[in-house]
């Protein structure tokens, strides 16, 4: 599978963008795949404070629900809003047009703690 | 129910396997000032005959024969034969949670017809399969209310069911789920708005009123609506009275409509088993607690039914589900459908009509507290003698209000279904102005 060298990876399967003092989150090609047809996406609203390594919302596929937990702590700036609409989009494009917040950074350092794409394709066996 | 005797030989081979030496060890984890010391004030050993001969005994304890003017969340309706007759069959009797469609299409389909006659009732878009009660789908609508809006706050009227209310306050004391109240216009009896506006906040989640509400006045539910919409919160609207639903404009402004359908065949029986409804628009299904049934089409294409949304469950989400209810009120939310399809539009209409013209020739003979409209019930200046004076003609009077509001002493709330008789309430009227004239005189004197 093709994860972009620029994002950073959680064992949980979500990635991470950063761009500037902005990360931008989803969930990895990998995890929608496993979750099968997604049919609901669970969202913090704008201003909420997430902390890295804890539950923001929640990915509904027909086969289950998941926790989606922050890679990064900060404060969501904005929510998906395609994903309230078309949810089914995180199937073809997670690490694109579907991704799930932007979350104004309040510790970047913490980056550190992530995986690169070469360990996350190993973690994922390939 | 199965009669399941156990011998002494049967017992102590139980406590062997268990390892025990008596029944009491099984609850010695439980402190001593937790259990009963000594055993149940009991008889040994009655016969069938005496037992059935004592409950009858204590049947007639209570007032067989005698008129009742109560209502106050609990109403005198007439149950038609053929409720008891449908849900007495084994099918539904014995029924356990449908959760496999297969074998289960009976049970799914009448809960899917509940829910659909309940969404015709209530005007909303969605209606789950029944709440433990009215009171507890307060809570529910409140809890449903904040995670919609992502606010805490909730606002509720205190001319919502007293009772009611302790069970919203139960509920969110400990969830960080502040609740403030909203006055009632002294003079109409409905919810004041200006009130409720003074209390609004970004912070409030829900401005929460019944219609027709405890004193029986109808509640303008589009102004309330609006002002609730207006500061970005949900109302919810409260029925405690079903049969009103016949007559009345559904609440279609409303966010989430809650209720309690005892007046639709479920009988008093001392407070419960009851069944209340939540309904609310398609928009916030999600949000929705408890059981839902949806249509679907079988493998070969046919028409069936199943459970449907089940993530917002708690055998599913756990701790993150819309609410510990895991469950509905299946045998008795039936006894509601039953009695529904058993009246149908028309009839619950007719019924509804009855109801509002016996209320209100009551009322016409009688010193109205407030002037707001009024379905079945409504509230009187009254002393609470009158109840004694109405007892000795066999009448049960009305709800003495004083005990939950100080500001309404000397009146009470009283209620006229289709099962109040004229003669009934020609006597009542004739009671309460006998007893309210020498009061009146006597209050004039001081």
């Amino acid at each position: 599978m093709n994860y972009p060298e620029n994002f950073h990876y959680t064992k949980e399967h979500e990635w991470v963008s950063v761009e500037g003092d902005v990360g931008t989150i989803g969930i990895t090609d990998h995890a929608q795949h496993e979750l099968g047809d997604i049919v609901y996406v669970d969202l913090p609203r704008a201003g909420t404070s997430v902390t890295q390594g804890k539950t923001i919302g929640s990915v509904e596929s027909v086969k289950a629900v998941s926790d989606i937990y922050s890679p990064v702590s900060g404060e969501v700036i904005e929510a998906n809003p395609l994903l309230a609409e078309a949810p089914e989009k995180l199937n073809d494009d997670p690490h694109g047009a579907a991704w799930l917040v932007k979350i104004r950074l309040a510790s970047p350092e913490e980056i550190k703690n992530l995986l690169s794409a070469a360990d996350y394709r190993a973690y994922t066996g390939g | 129910m199965r009669y399941l005797p156990k011998s002494d030989s049967e017992r102590r081979q139980m406590l062997d396997v268990c390892g025990l030496g008596s029944t009491d060890e099984l609850f010695s984890h439980l402190p001593p000032e937790a259990r009963l010391q000594r055993p149940l004030k009991l008889d040994p050993g009655k016969s069938e005959y005496e037992i059935v001969d004592w409950f009858r005994e204590r049947g007639l304890e209570t007032a067989p024969g005698y008129a009742s003017f109560l209502g106050a969340g609990v109403y005198s309706h007439y149950r038609p034969v053929l409720v008891d007759t449908v849900v007495s069959r084994g099918e539904f009797l014995t029924s356990y949670t449908p959760y496999q469609a297969e074998i289960s299409q009976g049970t799914l389909t009448t809960i899917f017809e509940f829910q659909t006659m309940i969404c015709q009732l209530t005007g909303m878009e969605v209606a789950n399969a029944s709440m433990y009660d009215g009171s507890t789908a307060v809570p529910e609508a409140a809890m449903m209310a904040v995670r919609i809006t992502g606010r805490h706050k909730v606002l509720i009227a205190r001319s919502v069911h007293p009772e009611y209310r302790e069970v919203l306050k139960t509920y969110c004391q400990h969830q960080g789920m502040p609740i403030d109240e909203v006055a009632f216009d002294l003079k109409q009896g409905s919810v004041q708005l200006s009130d409720a506006e003074a209390k609004l906040s970004d912070e409030v989640a829900a401005i929460i009123i019944q219609s027709p509400n405890f004193f029986g006045v109808v509640e303008e539910v589009k102004a309330a609506a609006d002002l609730a919409h207006k500061h970005g919160a949900l109302l919810v609207v409260i029925f405690t009275e079903a049969v009103s639903l016949g007559l009345l404009e559904p609440a279609r402004d409303a966010d989430i409509v809650a209720g309690e359908l005892q007046s639709f065949a479920i009988s008093p029986s001392y407070g419960g088993p009851y069944a209340g409804i939540i309904a609310t628009r398609d928009k916030y299904i999600r949000q929705l607690p408890g059981r839902l049934v949806g249509e679907t089409k079988d493998a070969n294409g046919n028409r069936a039914f199943c459970l449907t949304l089940s993530t917002r469950e708690q055998h599913i989400r756990r701790e993150k589900a819309t609410s510990n209810i895991c469950t509905n009120q299946a045998l008795i939310a039936l006894m509601a459908t039953v009695f529904m399809t058993v009246y149908g539009k028309e009839g619950l209409r007719e019924l509804a009509q009855q109801n509002l013209s016996k209320a209100h020739y009551l009322a016409s003979g009688l010193t109205r507290r407030f002037s707001g409209p009024f379905f079945n019930e409504f509230v009187i200046e009254a002393p609470e003698s009158l109840n004694d004076e109405l007892l000795r003609e066999r009448i049960i009077g009305g709800v003495p209000l004083g005990r939950w509001y100080p500001e309404l002493q000397n009146t009470m709330l009283v209620c006229a279904t289709e099962m109040t008789k004229r003669e009934h309430m020609d006597t009542f009227r004739r009671v309460a102005n006998a007893v309210s004239e020498p009061a009146l005189a006597e209050g004039a004197r001081r």
